[in-house]
């Protein structure tokens, strides 16, 4: 019961995790429950599709399915988060200064609520294929026990409880550090994916530079365990990565980091020319 | 927004999708080694394989459940469904010993590769 505890709660911690960052950046914006509930929901239910299909997945596209699925999701979702970081860098630091949390919602509420709310349902998707898999290799195979299926779904309630820890950890940060604290957390989260994005056409074969391994620190702090997996998640620790996503890595951290700070920049001048009064 | 989303997804999809379905089938080279899983187990659960080749594993799952084959130093993460079978390349490699598991039957489902 405790291996299939900590089998499903490793593969639900990621989502988990996101969940709550993204629980705590849309805190206050109009409607943002009901987006992310109904996110959570298409990204649960198409897991359920996905696994169905899971024998189809992997035959397709020369046996490379599986991994273009994932490389495809992971993708998806970086774009979505650079682009809220983006976009929150050329109106969000402007709008939390001046207006109401109301006004606020009013402005910024649809703009970023589909990209984070498709982020919780793209999250949810990816890892509940290997949930639901594996609970129903459980059920199929029979030979274990109920209280397996049991551990599965307290590993599964774990999951949901890491993103009510994280909604609270974040949202007791001082609401004026929150924003640059989210940002941040926001950046390092979507240069993990990417990681993780590449890794998948690496072993699909589709890109085959740079594929030995870098560092090798399994030893230390497995990325396997539960706290390795929690800063896989958060700053994309990998305890062997290949050179290949090392710099996939780097390179979004930068891409990121420089357009939030261009638009930034960019709002400012815009905005100093168009009112001079300080 | 909505309609925005749902088109870049199905795009960015396709476009992986097409690149991949030919530059993989071009790239598919060198011996094939076969594994198989039955009652989580591999067999044979040592394989040995040359240095810097690349090596295509094929892995069969005669079980009624689905494993996840699972190397960290091999950089390979798959789902092989119930009854089924799936192959991939594996990277050339350096000499040493690449460990490799299934993830759902960690205990029993253990093997490696001896590269020399």
């Amino acid at each position: 019961m405790l291996g299939a505890l900590i089998i499903v709660f490793r593969e639900a911690i990621e989502a988990g995790l996101i969940v709550g960052i993204v629980m705590a950046v849309t805190r206050g914006l109009d409607g943002a429950r009901t987006y992310i509930a109904g996110g959570a929901l298409i990204g649960a239910l198409g897991a359920g599709v996905v696994a169905f299909f899971a024998d189809r997945l992997s035959k397709a596209f020369a046996g490379s399915g599986q991994e273009l699925f994932n490389a495809s999701v992971l993708a998806l979702a970086v774009g979505m988060l650079a682009w809220h970081n983006i976009w929150m860098s050329r109106h969000g630091r402007a709008l939390s200064q001046e207006l109401s949390s109301v006004g606020r919602a009013v402005v910024s509420g649809d703009q970023t609520l589909y990209a984070l709310a498709s982020v919780v349902g793209l999250a949810l998707m990816r890892e509940g294929v290997e949930v639901s898999l594996f609970l129903y290799g459980v059920l199929a195979s029979g030979e274990t026990g109920f209280d397996v299926f049991l551990g599965g779904l307290l590993g599964l309630a774990l999951g949901m409880a890491t993103s009510f820890a994280t909604f609270y950890g974040l949202v007791s940060i001082p609401s004026r550090r929150l924003f640059a604290v989210t940002t941040a957390l926001i950046t390092l989260l979507a240069a993990g994916l990417a990681a993780q994005s590449v890794a998948f056409l690496q072993q699909a074969g589709i890109i085959t530079l740079f594929s030995d391994t870098l560092w090798d620190t399994s030893w230390a702090l497995s990325d396997k365990s539960i706290f390795g997996r929690v800063l896989h998640t958060l700053i994309g620790y990998s305890d062997q990565p290949s050179t290949m996503q090392v710099i996939v890595y780097v390179m979004t951290l930068i891409g990121i980091f420089v357009a939030t700070q261009l638009c930034a920049h960019q709002n400012l001048m815009r905005r100093t020319s168009a009112s001079p009064t300080p | 927004m909505k309609k925005f989303n749902a088109g870049s997804f199905a795009q960015m999809l396709f476009i992986c999708m097409l690149s991949s379905a030919c530059i993989s089938s071009a790239a598919w080279s060198g011996e094939t080694y076969t594994l198989t899983i039955k009652n989580h187990h591999f067999e044979p659960a040592q394989v040995k394989a040359p240095t810097e080749t690349p090596v295509t594993l094929l892995v069969k799952n005669l079980d009624a459940s689905p494993e996840e084959f699972e190397s960290k130093s091999l950089h390979i993460e798959k789902i092989i469904p119930a009854n089924s079978e799936v192959s991939f390349q594996l990277r050339p490699l350096k000499a040493g010993v690449y460990k490799f598991v299934g993830e759902f039957h960690e205990e029993t489902a253990k093997g490696e590769i001896i590269v020399e």
